[in-house]
């Protein structure tokens, strides 16, 4: 490494090179209007791009949409009321067989009120909720920061109720709550600029799957095998 | 560019062997067709493709011209969030840096996600020569990797294998380096995919470090992108106590926004779906806390490595618009026959046919042949999601070619004629645009060939080809 740079190595080469190969001495001032973090000069990109494919202002139509691309690729899918969902939930583990269901901080207590599975959390008795010790966990439940219809995308964002980005990998069954119409938007660029960059985000659209074998698209490989999405219509 | 390819043989020879290979050659066009099918649908289900290709493209550019700046200002704001900012100049400095961090650690093996600039620049041997053992996790570099192979597709570098022949690579190797393949193994792909999870699983629950690249870098905020199917990405991206990063300097994008286009257009392209499964988003580090996640440390290594050399190349720039989703492969007619391996470089196909040239210039016979590996037949750039003219700079850089020394430019013709003259349909339609161009002709060859025809009449172009002549007085 360069020892002018303990842990820069060839910063200056690089960017002198850049600048060689673009043929001037530096960026001019004009260049860079913004100089730091204020808004990106934006004036060269042409974004006559559609902002949606679909009509972004009816909530039904979006939900079902998002319900059809999330079957299309091997997600489950339920639908319920608010009131519905307790039961819901606690049906979907017990269907599967659950012993063990791990929980975020900041999920709603209703959501587990009939959970017959016994509800980890990370600072429950039991000690920090580990990769090694959610190896072992048969479930985790939890909610998103929004849902992309066209997609048929999840965001998870780990704010509250979502917790954790190993907390929705290493177990191998995901129950995963949208509340509609809050939660769901019609499409890519309409979720960005609801989403934080400063927050670690997973867009997680149907379970694990692989494209390595033949070009053929085969589920399950090291995330969650079973992916079960509940739209909840508020 | 990587050891691992140096001394092959030229791209005529290679693809001349590849194309004997009956099954190579039924894998490819299995792969490549089923795929290309695919692509089309999950394309035309945007009406409004031509128009994010329009704009991912001039967000690129915009990019290059500007690319010292970009690249500051992402350095600054992975700074800011937690994370450590290198830069290497190329190959060896980038591989030194890595080394250097993972012995910091203190551990001895490394989990990774696929990643095309570490295999650009050997890392995994460069490790290895330092007692760190590399694990690839992505099902189709595990399959290469257990197989002792070399990739073949950007995206998916076991392409040339069946699921037979990963079965039996599953069966006999996996028990060298962990877990062993379950007894009764089957070539179901579900089945191979359980295989691969059951053996990495407690490779990813014991890692300490693991290296990726990325497919986008947001300048704005700092933000690295990964783009994947399997849950592999995920996992070494979160599990692992410290990260490290290679990436290409043409990865940065300006902004937060840019990544509406990017993520609409690189699935679609990659594996014909409206988006894949998994894609990780992450800010320096997000560790502190109680319910803190992720990697306590995060280093990102900026990889030149010949970019600035493309960059340079006003023409030849547009390579580094790439985005590396792999459909220009899929739909080369070249590639489906020859297979990746006769590019001779970790990035085949179209792509691979300029984008190499310029990253390890083109003194070697393999290097000089790679603008040659096309018929010209534009299908890449039709597909192309950031509208690289790939045909345009492969014109470009045969004329590279051609101005260098001219024995090269005599093998070069000769490996094209060569080439050509084995695939009669090739053969057909260049002797048709010849005949059909002919009162363009000059009598004398401009550029290098003009020493040739300084003694010589450049021959007439008959109007018609012979063998159309043939066809319609005999046929």
């Amino acid at each position: 490494m360069n020892p002018d740079s303990p842990t820069g190595g060839s910063r200056e080469l690089v960017l002198s090179r850049i600048r060689a190969a673009l043929g001037r001495a530096a960026t001019t001032p004009a260049d860079r209007p913004e100089d730091g973090n204020g808004p990106a000069d934006d004036s060269a990109v042409p974004r006559d791009y559609l902002r949606s494919h679909v009509p972004a202002d009816d909530p039904d139509a979006l939900l079902d949409l998002l319900h059809r691309n999330l079957v299309d690729y091997r997600a489950l899918v339920h639908r319920c009321t608010p009131a519905e969902l307790p039961d819901l939930i606690g049906a979907l583990l017990d269907a599967r067989g659950a012993r063990t269901v791990a929980v975020p901080p900041g999920l709603p207590p209703a959501w587990t009120a009939a959970v017959r599975a016994e509800a980890l959390a990370n600072d429950g008795p039991g000690g920090p909720l580990t990769a090694a010790r959610l190896d072992g966990v048969d479930s985790v439940l939890t909610g998103c920061a929004l849902a992309i219809a066209e997609t048929g995308t999840l965001v998870l964002d780990a704010g509250p109720g979502q917790g954790r980005r190993l907390l929705t990998l290493v177990p191998d069954h995901h129950i995963c709550v949208v509340r509609a119409p809050g939660q769901v938007v019609a499409s890519v660029p309409l979720a960005l600029p609801r989403l934080d960059p400063a927050r670690p985000q997973t867009w997680i659209s149907g379970p694990s799957a692989t494209s390595d074998i033949e070009l053929t698209r085969v589920e399950g490989v090291h995330g969650p095998r079973t992916l079960e999405v509940v739209l909840v219509r508020d | 560019m990587s050891g691992t390819f140096l001394g092959l043989p030229a791209f005529p020879e290679a693809a001349a062997a590849a194309v004997q290979d009956e099954r190579l050659r039924a894998n490819l066009r299995h792969a490549t067709g089923t795929i290309r099918a695919k692509r089309a649908r999950a394309v035309a289900e945007l009406a409004d493709w031509a128009e994010l290709r329009a704009a991912a493209k001039a967000v690129k550019d915009r990019t290059l011209d500007r690319l010292d700046h970009y690249l500051v200002r992402l350095e600054q704001n992975v700074t800011a969030a937690g994370g450590q900012v290198h830069w290497a100049a190329d190959a060896e400095e980038a591989n030194r840096i890595v080394t250097g961090l993972v012995r910091a650690t203190g551990e001895r093996e490394v989990v990774k996600v696929k990643s095309m600039a570490t295999q650009e620049i050997g890392l995994n041997e460069a490790l290895a020569e330092a007692g760190i053992r590399a694990y690839e996790t992505d099902l189709a570099e595990l399959i290469v990797q257990l197989g002792n192979d070399r990739p073949s597709h950007i995206l998916v570098p076991a392409i040339h294998r069946n699921r037979g022949e990963i079965r039996d690579i599953f069966a006999d190797r996996m028990a060298d380096l962990g877990r062993p393949a379950p007894e009764g193994l089957t070539d179901e792909p579900a089945e191979l995919a359980e295989a691969a999870r059951l053996h990495l699983r407690e490779k990813f629950l014991r890692a300490k470090v693991a290296v990726s690249g990325a497919n986008f870098m947001i300048a704005e905020t700092g933000t690295l992108v990964v783009v994947e199917s399997e849950g592999n990405g995920r996992m070494c991206l979160t599990l692992p106590r410290t990260l490290i990063s290679v990436v290409g300097i043409e990865k940065v994008l300006p902004t937060w926004r840019d990544l509406e286009i990017f993520l609409q257009l690189l699935p679609r392209s990659a594996t014909a779906e409206r988006m894949n499964p998994y894609t990780s988003l992450w800010t320096g580090t997000h560790a502190d806390g109680p319910d803190g996640d992720g990697p306590e440390e995060f280093h990102l290594v900026l990889l030149d490595n010949g970019r600035t050399d493309v960059l340079a190349d006003r023409t030849g720039r547009q390579a580094l618009r790439c985005i590396r989703c792999s459909a220009c492969l899929n739909v080369c007619p070249v590639y489906e026959r020859a297979g990746g391996h006769a590019y001779g470089s970790v990035y085949p196909g179209p792509i691979g046919a300029i984008l190499t040239p310029q990253l390890r210039g083109t003194e070697t016979p393999l290097d000089a042949s790679l603008p040659y590996a096309s018929s010209l037949c534009g299908a890449c750039y039709e597909v192309c999601p950031v509208a690289i003219d790939i045909p345009e700079v492969l014109v470009h850089l045969r004329e590279r070619v051609a101005d260098g020394p001219r024995h090269r430019l005599a093998r070069a013709a000769a490996a094209a004629a060569a080439y050509v003259l084995d695939h009669p349909g090739l053969l057909r339609a260049a002797e048709r645009a010849a005949a059909r161009t002919r009162r363009l002709h000059p009598r004398r060859l401009p550029g290098p060939g003009r020493a040739w025809t300084d003694t010589r009449e450049l021959p007439a172009v008959p109007p018609e080809p012979f063998r159309d002549w043939w066809r319609r007085n005999r046929g």
